[in-house]
């Protein structure tokens, strides 16, 4: 059989219908669709696809097992190393991963291992949790918090839970998935497979307890004073930035988080049936180039927007976002200006009416080995704006480290930890973006995997030994 | 879930709700408030922990019915639930070394006002306490704030009670006779709260204003509740909600709180219907 040199095409939703809907853009493959991709991976014996992976899925096996049809047994190869492979298949950043070393990339496209996972995953779906009733009579070993139900604080639950810990996970909104609820939209994950990856953590007797902010609900000492023994801190990077110029307060001026979660987390995109609005005009700038920016200018497009424009500083080769989010945005008809930063917002009766930016160009490399912008002198220029959304990165959120004796943190917020994920209190732990900074959903995930290792470690142990 | 226990109606449009939240009244002081979400559909909105109880782990909220979410509210009966109560949030204000303070609330502000009114008299300062309203009827918490003040002074827009006029009027008066006065903590309408923020600056007092931003989450993650304070963004829901009144920039308030003004037209229209059908 002749090599197949292109990943197997995955049919999308039209472009034109799908700017008037939320539902998901890719429909994912049907099984003669990746099982005829399955089929383009070489099984390298060295497999330099799982180190690419950071939690390390057997990629060659399942991908083996998934050319056999053998579906159950995929998911069970995935699910050993990946707790939630259909989230994973749909948001990982595949080409910077697992893809980005898969020996087929060398000289054709890489054999498409995010869509493969998803496929098996989503078959898989709806097939309850065998491993469920197996650990509920298990349960016995000690009591474990967690903080934060995004993807680090679900996972960590999860590993620790399938070990027979008793283990709460507490979570300041009212509802769970952290990131995957209020900042991913619906057409890019939808919510109906968040829920499931969410029940199947609750099925592993998991006991998940909405609104409760720690540091402000229950401290971190109380919460020892309950009786959990040890504590993981997955609270994300949710404080959003802003680019301190003048007009940035005016209305309609959002952050890609405000923005976001109206739309998202309290469903404005159904208003007036749920009540919360969210204003977007026609005229829409979206400043930053990362998922973020993509997210935030898709949804403005699909709440009606007819030119969204998203603004970046650096050029096409530095845009942080996934390859396919850019794709698609641009064929949602998004319009890139790029090497441009905004300066000054202008509004009228208090609202905004324009945008001046300066024009950028790349000088010499700085510390991230990416080629600095530069502003060019008197390049300035004003774009007419109904909306303005400012997605240019989050920092942790210090509201619990604020309110928690002894916990070291970095100058920028991140809580201090060693190569255990222990912090420099006993007992405490924490991973994700809470302690690298904004990242992504499978570093996050690796973190709590590698957290609730630990944890078991110290309490078989009892045994503290931090370097922090 | 969280039960209501108990329902008043305060005055015309004004009700005191109690519901059970042990973690909540374990942890609120005086400033501190709570998100609440009627149900699945329901927008997050910010009321002041009006009073609360340790021990039987009671929290009161007062709200005024001004719009979809706070009449819905105002709607609930004794027996049933609200969907999600998160809290305290908010910095609570801080009562150490205050002589003698003035206190004033206006219309529903007065709900917001009173935790701090009981802190502060409880803290041992002498308290005045100036509560006005457009109307004799609208007046509220009256025989509640006589308990907790070693004065009471009390205003109407058109003269049915107490003084004829604004709470400023008497605060005026206030800051003229006595110069001992060390802090006016200011709640209600933005442009009340901005009338007594410009009138003691001129006198030098120190005042505290409580500001009332459009929240979404409450936790410093959206952004949506910023506001400039000494020239500076803060987030009223985790840098707040009392700030130094003679640094907000009350006017960008303004400008930002009217921001859904037809979005909330809209959805009150909605919800007569519904109410009328
Ligand atoms: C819009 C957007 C799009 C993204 N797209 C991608 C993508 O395509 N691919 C990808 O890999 N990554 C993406 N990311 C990044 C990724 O989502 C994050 O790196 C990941 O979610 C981090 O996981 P986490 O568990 O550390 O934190 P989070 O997902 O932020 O979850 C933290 C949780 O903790 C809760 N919390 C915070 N403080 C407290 C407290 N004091 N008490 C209790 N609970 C608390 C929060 O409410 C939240 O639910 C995106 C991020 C955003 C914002
Ligand atoms: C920290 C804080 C504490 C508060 N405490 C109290 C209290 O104890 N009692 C009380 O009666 N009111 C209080 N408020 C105001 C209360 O939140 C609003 O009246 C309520 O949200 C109105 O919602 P609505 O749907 O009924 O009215 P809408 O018709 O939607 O809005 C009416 C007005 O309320 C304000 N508002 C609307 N949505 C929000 C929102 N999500 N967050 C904040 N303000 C909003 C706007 O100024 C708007 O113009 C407080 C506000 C803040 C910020
Ligand atoms: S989890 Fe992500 S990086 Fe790992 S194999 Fe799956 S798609 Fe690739
Ligand atoms: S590197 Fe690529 S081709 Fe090789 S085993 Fe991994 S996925 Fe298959
Ligand atoms: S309400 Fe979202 S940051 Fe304050
Ligand atoms: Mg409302």
């Amino acid at each position: 059989m002749a090599l197949q040199k292109k990943k197997t095409e995955m049919r999308n939703q039209d472009p034109t219908e799908r700017i008037n809907n939320f539902k998901e853009v890719p429909y994912g493959y049907n099984k003669e669709e990746a099982i005829n991709e399955a089929e383009r991976c070489l099984q390298c014996p060295k497999s330099p696809c799982v180190n690419g992976c950071p939690v390390n899925v057997p990629i060659p096996d399942f991908i083996k097992a998934l050319k056999k049809g053998k579906i159950e047994e995929a998911n069970d190869i995935i699910k050993s190393k990946n707790n939630l492979p259909a989230i994973c298949g749909r948001v990982c950043p595949q080409e910077s991963q697992c893809e980005k070393v898969c020996v087929m990339g060398a000289k054709n496209e890489p054999v498409a291992i995010g869509r493969l996972e998803r496929f098996v995953a989503d078959s898989m779906l709806d097939k309850v949790n065998t491993s469920a009733d197996a650990v509920a009579d298990k349960v016995s070993k000690e009591k474990v918090a967690v903080i934060g139900a995004g993807p680090a604080g679900l996972t960590a639950a999860a590993d620790l839970a399938k070990e027979g810990y008793q283990v709460t996970i507490f979570e300041a909104l009212h509802d769970t998935g952290g990131v995957l609820r209020y900042g991913i939209p619906e057409f890019r994950l939808p919510k109906k497979i968040l829920d499931k990856e969410v029940e199947s953590v609750r099925a592993l007797g998991v006991d998940i307890r909405v609104n409760v902010i720690v540091g402000k609900s229950v401290t971190i000492d109380e919460l020892f004073a309950e009786d959990y023994q040890a504590i993981f801190i997955g609270t994300g990077a949710g404080l959003p930035r802003f680019m301190n110029i003048p007009g940035e307060n005016l209305n309609g001026v959002y952050s890609a988080n405000e923005f976001l979660t109206r739309v998202n987390l309290m469903k404005a995109y159904k208003y007036p049936d749920y009540r919360t609005p969210v204003k977007i005009g026609n005229r829409v700038a979206v400043i930053g180039a990362g998922n973020v920016a993509m997210d935030s200018a898709r949804t403005a497009r699909r709440l009606g927007a007819d030119e969204v424009v998203i603004v970046y500083r650096r050029s096409e080769e530095e845009m942080p976002a996934r390859d396919e989010e850019i794709e698609h945005a641009r064929e949602e008809g998004v319009i890139f200006k790029l090497l441009n930063n905004p300066v000054k917002i202008d509004g009228q009766e208090g609202r905004v009416f324009s945008m001046e930016c300066i024009k950028m160009e790349l000088g010499d490399e700085d510390d991230s080995g990416r080629r600095r912008p530069v502003p060019i002198e008197g390049s300035n220029w004003t774009m007419e704006v109904d909306t303005v959304i400012v997605a240019i990165g989050q920092t942790p959120n210090p509201l619990l480290t604020s309110n928690t004796e002894n916990l070291k943190t970095e100058s920028w917020g991140g809580i201090m930890v060693d190569d255990r994920l222990a912090t420099s209190r006993e007992g405490v732990f924490a991973g994700g973006d809470i302690v690298t900074g904004a990242a992504t959903v499978i570093q996050a995930m690796g973190a709590g995997k590698k957290a609730a290792r630990s944890i078991i470690d110290y309490l078989t142990s009892k045994e503290w030994s931090g370097k922090n | 879930m969280f039960k209501i226990l108990e329902k008043e109606v305060l005055a015309k449009g004004i009700k005191r709700i109690n519901v059970k939240a042990p973690m909540i009244a374990n942890k609120t002081k005086a400033g501190n408030f709570i998100i609440l979400r009627i149900d699945e559909k329901g927008e997050r909105i910010p009321l002041t922990v009006a009073d609360y109880d340790r021990e039987t782990g009671i929290i009161s909220i007062i709200f005024q019915e001004v719009g979809y979410t706070t009449k819905q509210l105002g709607s609930l009966e004794v027996g049933e639930h609200i969907k999600d109560i998160v809290g305290p949030l908010g910095k609570h204000i801080e009562l150490e070394g205050y002589k003698k303070v003035v206190c004033l609330g206006g219309g529903s502000g007065t709900a917001l006002l009173y935790p701090k009114v009981k802190a502060f008299y409880n803290k041992g300062s002498e308290v005045i306490a100036i509560t006005g309203a457009r109307t004799k009827d609208l007046i509220i918490l009256e025989d509640e704030l006589a308990e907790i003040s070693n004065k009471l002074y009390i205003a109407t827009d058109d003269g049915s009670y107490g003084h004829h006029g604004f709470v400023t009027d008497i605060l005026k008066d206030l800051l003229e006779e006595d110069q001992e006065i060390d802090l006016v903590v200011a709640i209600g309408p933005v442009p009340m709260m901005k009338a007594v923020a410009d009138m003691t600056a001129a006198y030098g007092v120190e005042t505290i204003v409580s500001l009332n931003s459009l929240m979404v989450d409450g936790t410093g993650m959206c952004g949506g509740c910023r506001v400039t304070v000494g020239g500076e963004t803060k987030f009223t829901c985790v840098d707040g909600p009392a700030f130094d009144g003679h640094q907000v920039d009350f006017n960008e308030l303004i400008n930002r709180l009217s921001f859904y003004k037809d979005e909330e037209e809209v959805h009150q229209c909605r919800l007569d219907e519904e109410v009328n059908k």
